[in-house]
C-alpha cells in the first residue's frame, strides 16, 4: 500500500512537472492541478497510511488517540484543496487575460522565433 | 502602555500626524492649529520633566518591545536629551508658525503637517530612545520623512534628485549605522543604553572596537553631512524652506552629531577616533565654510556654512577633552538657533521678492528694515561677532584648538584650521549682508518687496532675540540647563568651565579678531570677485553631486543591467526549469549528506484493489500530460480521473473530509476550466511533433528532470511511510477535540477552533483570489478568433435557417434538454445536501469548506442547466455580499471572544435542541465555520461566474485590434 502511493505520488509529479516545463499555457494549468494532487497526497501521507480510522471521535469523545489517523496533515490538507481552487482559477484567468492581449497562448506571450 | 509624559512625547506627534489625515487635503487652518498645539503640547511636556531631570536621574519609560530579544520599549531623557528634545519642539513650534505663512495656499498642505509631524515623532525619538535598536529605527524614520519632506514639491525636478540623494546617503549610513549598533550590542552583551554607556572600558578594549567604530561614524557623518560625504545637504536645499529651517539646521542634520556626543564617553579617547573624527571636521569646517562663500544661492550659502558649522562641532568631539565637549553641546544649541532664523530670512526674502539669487538680490534693507536687521543680528552669530551666542561657543572652540590633547600634525594644525574656517564664516556672513541689503536698490524684483506679515517674521525675531540675550548673559540664561545638559553627558568628568562674554586678553580673544579682520579683508579684496565667480576657485571641478550620480549610475543601472543579461531571461521556461532543478537540489542535497534509509512501518496491508486504482489513476496523469498540447478537454477528462482517484484514496485512508471536499472542488475546477477552454487559440497542426533535433533534446531535457523529479518523490514519500510515526501533536488534538472544542470531527475542530486563526487567513486569502479573478476578468479582452459564436452554435443556427419548419436558434434552446431540466430540479436537492454537510461538520466528515463549495456547485449548475441570462432574471446571487458577509461573520465570531476578556477566536460550544432537527451543537466554532462557508460559497460562485458571464458579453471588437497594436 505504501509503495503503490509512494509510485503514485511520483507519477504525479513527474507528469506535474514536465508540463510546467512545456510552453503552453493550458499544458501550465493541467500541469499545477497534477503538481497540487500529488503534494496534497505528500502531506497526506506524512500522517502514515491508516484503514478504518477516520478521526472522528466516538460518542461522548472518548478514545484511545492511537486508534485515530492523525488529523493534523488531514486538516492542512482540506484548506490546501480549497485554496488550490482558487489558485488554479487564478491561473486560469490570467492566462485568458494574457491570451487576449497577446494574441497566443504560449507562456512567454509571443511565439519563439 | 501607561500614559508616562515621556511616552506621550513620542506618541503625540504621530499621533497628530495621523489625525491631519482626516482633514481635505488642502485645509490649512485645522492641519497648521493641530500641528502648532501638538509641539506647543510636547513643548509642555519636556518643560514639564525638568525638575526631574535636573536631579541627575534620567526620567525612564520600559515597555516591552521583543523581550525574548532583549530588545525592550526603552525610553530615557536625560539632561542632553531634555534640551535636545526643547529645542526640536520649540524651534518646530517656531516653524510650524513661520510655514503657517510660507506654504501657499495651493501646496497640499495636508501632505506636509502630516510628514512634517511624523518627522517631529521620529526625531524625538532618536533623543529619547534608550535602546540602541529603537535608536536605530528612528533614526532611518527620520531619513526616510525628510526624504518625503525634501521631495515635497515633487513636480520639480531638483526636489526629486535632491530627496533621492538625501535618502540614498543617510538611508546607506544608517544601515551602517544599525551593522555598528549590533557590534556594540555584541560587544555589550545589551543594546541598553545605559548599560552601554557603562561599558566604555571594555568597548574600547574590544578587537572589534575599530569596525564598530568605523561603522556608527559611517552613520553619524552622512547624517551630519560632514566630509566626504557633505554634498547631500546642499541639494537637499529644494525642500520647501520651514523643511530646510527645521531639518537642515536644527534638527536632522544634529541628530548625527547628537549621536556623536551621546556615545562620546565610550567611543572617544582612541587615536582611531581622534583621526577619523577629525579629519572629517576638520575638512567639513574648512571645506564647507571656504564653498559656502562662492555660493550664489542664498539657501545654498546656508547649507555650506551648516557643514561648516556641524564640521566645528565634529571637530570639537574629536579631540577627546570634556572642554571641548562641553563646548560641543553649546555650540549645537547656537548653531540651530542663529540658522534656523537665517533660513527662515532667506524664506521671507525669498518669498517677497520672488529670488534667492545673491547676484539679483541687492538694496533690500529699505524695503523690509526689520527682516534686515534681525537677518544681520543673526549672520552676526553665525560670523562669532562678540555679544552674541555663536561668539561664546567659538571661543571655547579656539581655547580648546590651541591646547595640544594628542600630539600629532592634526592637532598642531587645529588653530590655524580653527582661525581660517572662522575668518572665511566671516567673509561668507559679510557676503550675505551686504549683497542682500545693502548696495543700489535693483532695477527689478520678479515682485516688489515688502516686509512680511508680523507672525511670519515672529519666529525670526524670537530666535534673534534668544542669541542676542545668550551672547549678552550666558550664564543667566543657558547656563543651567546646558550645566544639565554636558553632565549627563559626561558625568563625573564634568569640567568646571566659565560661560562669560570677557575672559580677559589671551589667545582666543586673539584668534578672534584675526579671523574677524581677516575674514572682512577678504571680503574687502576679494567680495566681488566672489559675486562674479562662475565656480569656486580650485575645488569647482570636483562635484560631490557628479561623483554620487555616475556612482549611483554606475551601481543601479550598469551593474544591474550587467547582471539582467548575465543571469536573466524573459523566458517563462528556463525560469520554471531552474526553480524544478533548484527544488530537485535542496530535496536531495539532505539525503545526500545523511543518507536515505527506508523503514519497516507499514500498515500491513497490499491490496490489489488499491493498486489497480492507482494503475488507472497513473495512466489518467500520464495520459493528461501526454495529451494537454492537442486535445485540452480528453486532457480534463483525465485529469478529472485522477481527481477521483485521488478522491477514493482519501476515503480508502480514513480521511473521509478530505474526499468529500476533494470531490466538490473536483467539480468546480472541471467546470471552471471547461469555461476557459472556449477563449484558448485553435491548435494548429504545424505545432505538432518538433522536428528540429535541439528541440527534440531539449524535450529530452524536460522529460529527464521530470522523471527526476517523480523518482525523487517517490523516494522520499515511500521512504517517511515506512517510518514509524514520531510523538506528534495528533494526539494532543485528538484528546482535546471534544473536551475542549466540543466536537467529535477533529478535523474540523482544528479548522475552526484550535487552528482557527489560520483558518481565517485562508479564508480572507480566498476572498482575495476571488476578487482578484473579478477584477481582471472586468477588463477582459478575448482574441478575435474566439469572440464569434462557437462552432457548435453555428451548425446549429443554420440548420434551423435551411429548415422552413424551425425557429432560428430553436436547436440551441432545446439542447441538452433533459439534463438541464433534471439539473434544474436538483437544485433544492444540493442546498440541502451543503446545509446538511454543514450542520454534521462539527461531529461528523463535512463542514465549511465542502458545503460552500456544493453551494457553490449548486448554483453553478443552474448557471449550465439553463444559460446565464435566465438564471439571472430569477435568481440574484450576490457573491461579493456573500464574501463580505462571512468574512464579518467569521471575524466577528472571533472578536465577540474579546468581550468576554478572552483572547480572539477563543471559542465556546454547548448543544442546543432545534425544533424538527433534534441536537445540535451551538458553539461559536459552528458560527465562525458559517462565516468559512459564505465566503466559500461567494469565492466560488464569483469566480465561476466571472468567467461564465464573458460569453455573454457583446465583444468590442473595433477597441481590440487597436491594443493588440499596442502589444506586439
Amino acid at each position: 500500500m505504501e509503495l503503490t502511493l509512494a509510485i503514485a505520488i511520483g507519477a504525479l509529479t513527474g507528469s506535474g512537472v514536465w508540463l510546467v516545463l512545456r510552453p503552453r499555457t493550458y499544458q501550465l494549468v493541467i500541469g499545477l492541478s497534477l503538481l497540487s494532487y500529488a503534494v496534497n497526497l505528500f502531506i497526506f501521507s506524512m500522517g502514515r497510511l491508516r484503514l478504518g480510522a477516520p478521526p472522528v471521535l466516538g460518542p461522548g469523545g472518548s478514545g484511545n488517540p492511537a486508534d485515530y489517523a492523525d488529523p493534523v496533515p488531514q486538516a492542512l490538507v482540506l484548506t490546501a484543496i480549497v485554496i488550490g481552487f482558487a489558485t488554479t482559477a487564478l491561473l486560469l484567468v490570467v492566462l485568458l487575460a494574457a491570451r487576449g492581449l497577446t494574441g497566443n497562448d504560449h507562456v512567454d506571450g509571443r511565439e519563439p522565433r | 502602555m501607561e500614559l508616562s509624559p515621556l511616552v506621550l512625547i513620542l506618541a503625540l506627534p504621530f499621533a497628530a500626524s495621523l489625525a491631519v489625515v482626516l482633514f481635505p487635503s488642502t485645509s490649512r487652518e485645522p492641519a497648521t492649529w493641530i500641528t502648532g498645539a501638538t509641539m506647543v503640547a510636547c513643548f509642555a511636556l519636556t518643560v514639564s520633566l525638568y525638575p526631574s531631570v535636573a536631579s541627575g536621574e534620567p526620567v525612564r519609560y520600559l515597555g516591552a518591545w521583543l523581550p525574548s530579544l532583549g530588545l525592550n520599549f526603552s525610553l530615557r531623557m536625560d539632561g542632553f536629551a531634555w534640551i535636545f528634545a526643547l529645542l526640536v519642539t520649540g524651534i518646530g513650534f517656531l516653524v510650524v508658525m513661520y510655514a503657517r505663512y510660507y506654504i501657499s495656499a495651493e501646496d497640499p498642505v495636508r501632505r506636509f503637517y502630516m510628514f512634517f509631524l511624523a518627522f517631529t515623532g521620529a526625531m524625538l525619538g532618536v533623543i529619547v530612545a534608550g535602546n540602541l535598536i529603537l535608536l536605530v529605527v528612528f533614526w532611518e524614520l527620520t531619513s526616510i520623512f525628510s526624504f518625503l519632506l525634501i521631495g515635497y514639491w515633487h513636480h520639480n525636478q531638483a526636489a526629486r534628485d535632491g530627496a533621492r540623494m538625501a535618502l540614498t546617503v543617510t538611508g546607506l549610513g544608517g544601515l551602517a549605522l544599525l551593522a555598528g549598533m549590533l557590534l556594540l550590542g555584541h560587544i555589550v552583551g545589551s543594546y541598553d543604553l545605559d548599560a552601554v554607556l557603562q561599558a566604555g572600558d571594555r568597548i574600547r578594549s574590544h578587537p572589534l572596537y575599530v569596525p564598530t567604530l568605523l561603522l556608527i561614524l559611517l552613520g553619524t557623518l552622512t547624517k551630519s553631512a560632514q566630509f566626504p560625504f557633505q554634498f547631500w545637504l546642499p541639494n537637499a536645499m529644494a525642500a520647501p524652506t520651514p523643511v530646510s529651517a527645521f531639518l537642515h539646521s536644527a534638527t536632522m542634520v544634529k541628530a548625527g552629531v547628537f549621536l556623536m556626543a551621546r556615545l562620546w564617553p565610550v567611543l572617544s579617547g582612541t587615536p582611531e577616533w581622534f583621526v577619523i573624527v577629525g579629519i572629517a571636521g576638520m575638512a567639513s569646517l574648512v571645506l564647507g565654510a571656504y564653498l559656502a562663500m562662492f555660493q550664489h544661492d542664498l539657501k545654498g550659502l546656508l547649507a555650506y556654512s551648516t557643514i561648516s558649522h556641524l564640521g566645528l562641532i565634529t571637530l570639537l568631539l574629536s579631540l577627546g577633552s570634556p572642554l571641548a565637549a562641553v563646548a560641543a553641546i553649546f555650540h549645537m544649541l547656537n548653531h540651530a538657533t542663529f540658522k534656523a532664523s537665517l533660513f527662515m530670512a532667506a524664506g521671507i526674502i525669498d518669498h517677497e521678492t520672488g529670488t534667492r539669487d545673491l547676484r539679483r538680490l541687492s538694496g533690500l534693507f529699505r524695503y523690509m528694515p526689520i527682516t534686515g536687521t534681525l537677518a544681520m543680528v543673526a549672520s552676526a552669530a553665525m560670523a562669532g561677532v562678540p555679544l552674541l551666542n555663536g561668539f561664546l561657543s567659538k571661543e571655547m572652540f579656539f581655547a580648546e584648538a590651541v591646547l595640544t590633547h594628542v600630539d600629532s600634525w592634526l592637532d598642531t594644525a587645529a588653530p590655524y584650521a580653527a582661525v581660517l574656517g572662522s575668518a572665511l564664516a566671516v567673509t561668507y556672513s559679510l557676503r550675505l549682508i551686504h549683497s542682500i541689503f545693502m548696495g543700489a536698490p535693483p532695477e527689478s524684483f520678479p515682485r516688489e518687496p515688502h516686509e512680511p506679515p508680523f507672525w511670519m517674521r515672529f519666529p525670526v525675531m524670537f530666535l534673534v532675540m534668544a542669541c542676542l540675550i545668550v551672547g549678552i548673559m550666558p550664564a543667566q540664561t543657558i547656563g543651567p540647563f546646558l550645566h544639565v545638559a554636558v553632565s549627563s553627558v559626561l558625568g563625573e568628568a564634568t569640567p568646571s568651565y566659565s560661560l562669560a562674554i570677557w575672559h580677559g586678553f589671551n589667545i582666543p580673544l586673539a584668534m578672534s579678531v584675526i579671523a574677524l579682520a581677516a575674514g572682512t579683508l577678504l571680503y574687502l579684496v576679494a567680495g566681488n570677485a566672489l559675486e562674479r565667480s562662475e565656480r569656486p576657485l580650485f575645488l569647482g571641478r570636483i562635484d560631490g553631486q557628479r561623483i554620487f550620480e555616475r556612482v549611483t549610475v554606475a551601481i543601479s543601472w550598469r551593474f544591474a543591467r550587467l547582471i539582467e543579461e548575465v543571469f536573466g531571461t524573459t523566458r517563462l521556461q528556463p525560469q520554471m526549469r531552474l526553480a524544478v532543478a533548484a527544488a530537485i537540489a535542496a530535496g536531495a542535497a539532505p539525503l545526500v549528506m545523511a543518507g536515505l534509509a527506508f523503514g519497516d512501518h507499514r500498515n500491513g496491508t497490499t491490496d490489489l484493489a488499491f493498486a489497480g486504482l492507482w494503475g488507472v489513476g497513473v495512466v489518467c496523469a500520464i495520459a493528461a500530460a501526454r495529451l494537454a498540447k492537442f486535445h485540452r478537454l480528453a486532457a480534463l477528462a483525465l485529469l478529472g480521473g485522477t481527481g477521483l482517484v485521488t478522491c477514493l484514496t482519501f476515503v480508502w485512508l480514513s480521511a473521509p473530509d478530505l474526499a468529500a471536499t476533494q470531490l466538490v472542488v473536483e467539480i468546480v475546477t472541471t467546470v471552471l476550466i471547461l469555461l476557459g477552454l472556449r477563449w484558448l487559440p485553435k491548435r494548429s497542426r504545424d505545432l505538432a511533433e518538433p522536428t528540429d533535433w535541439l528541440l527534440r533534446l531539449r524535450r529530452w531535457r524536460d522529460l529527464t528532470i521530470a522523471v527526476v523529479a517523480g523518482l525523487g518523490m517517490a523516494v522520499v514519500s515511500y521512504a517517511v511511510m515506512t517510518r514509524t510515526p514520531p510523538e506528534t501533536i495528533a494526539s494532543f488534538f485528538l484528546d482535546k477535540a471534544y473536551a475542549e472544542g466540543g466536537g467529535r470531527n477533529v478535523v474540523n475542530v482544528i479548522l475552526v477552533d484550535f487552528r482557527s486563526f489560520d483558518t481565517l487567513g485562508e479564508i480572507t486569502v480566498l476572498g482575495i483570489v476571488a476578487l482578484t479573478v473579478f477584477a481582471l476578468l472586468r477588463r477582459f479582452r478575448p482574441a478575435p478568433d474566439t469572440i464569434e459564436r462557437p462552432e457548435q452554435q453555428l451548425i446549429q443556427r443554420s440548420n434551423d435557417e435551411a429548415d422552413p419548419d424551425r425557429e432560428p436558434g430553436s436547436t440551441e434552446a432545446e439542447y441538452l434538454y433533459v439534463p438541464s431540466v433534471i439539473m434544474q430540479w436538483m437544485f433544492p436537492v444540493v442546498i440541502v445536501l451543503a446545509v446538511y454537510l454543514f450542520l454534521r461538520g462539527h461531529d461528523a466528515p463535512g463542514g465549511g469548506f465542502a458545503a460552500g463549495v456544493a453551494m457553490a456547485a449548486g448554483f453553478i449548475l443552474q448557471y449550465m442547466a439553463a444559460g446565464t441570462v435566465w438564471v439571472e432574471n430569477r435568481l440574484r446571487i450576490l457573491p461579493v455580499v456573500w464574501i463580505g458577509g462571512g468574512l464579518l461573520v467569521a471575524a466577528l465570531t472571533g472578536a465577540a471572544a474579546l468581550l468576554f476578556g478572552d483572547p480572539f477566536l477563543k471559542s465556546y460550544f454547548r448543544y442546543g435542541e432545534l425544533p424538527l432537527v433534534g441536537k445540535v451543537p451551538m458553539a461559536s466554532a459552528t458560527l465562525f465555520d458559517l462565516g468559512v462557508f459564505s465566503l466559500v460559497v461567494g469565492a466560488t460562485v464569483l469566480m465561476l461566474i466571472a468567467i461564465a458571464h464573458q460569453s455573454i458579453r457583446r465583444l468590442r471588437a473595433a477597441r481590440l485590434g487597436e491594443e493588440r497594436q499596442r502589444w506586439n
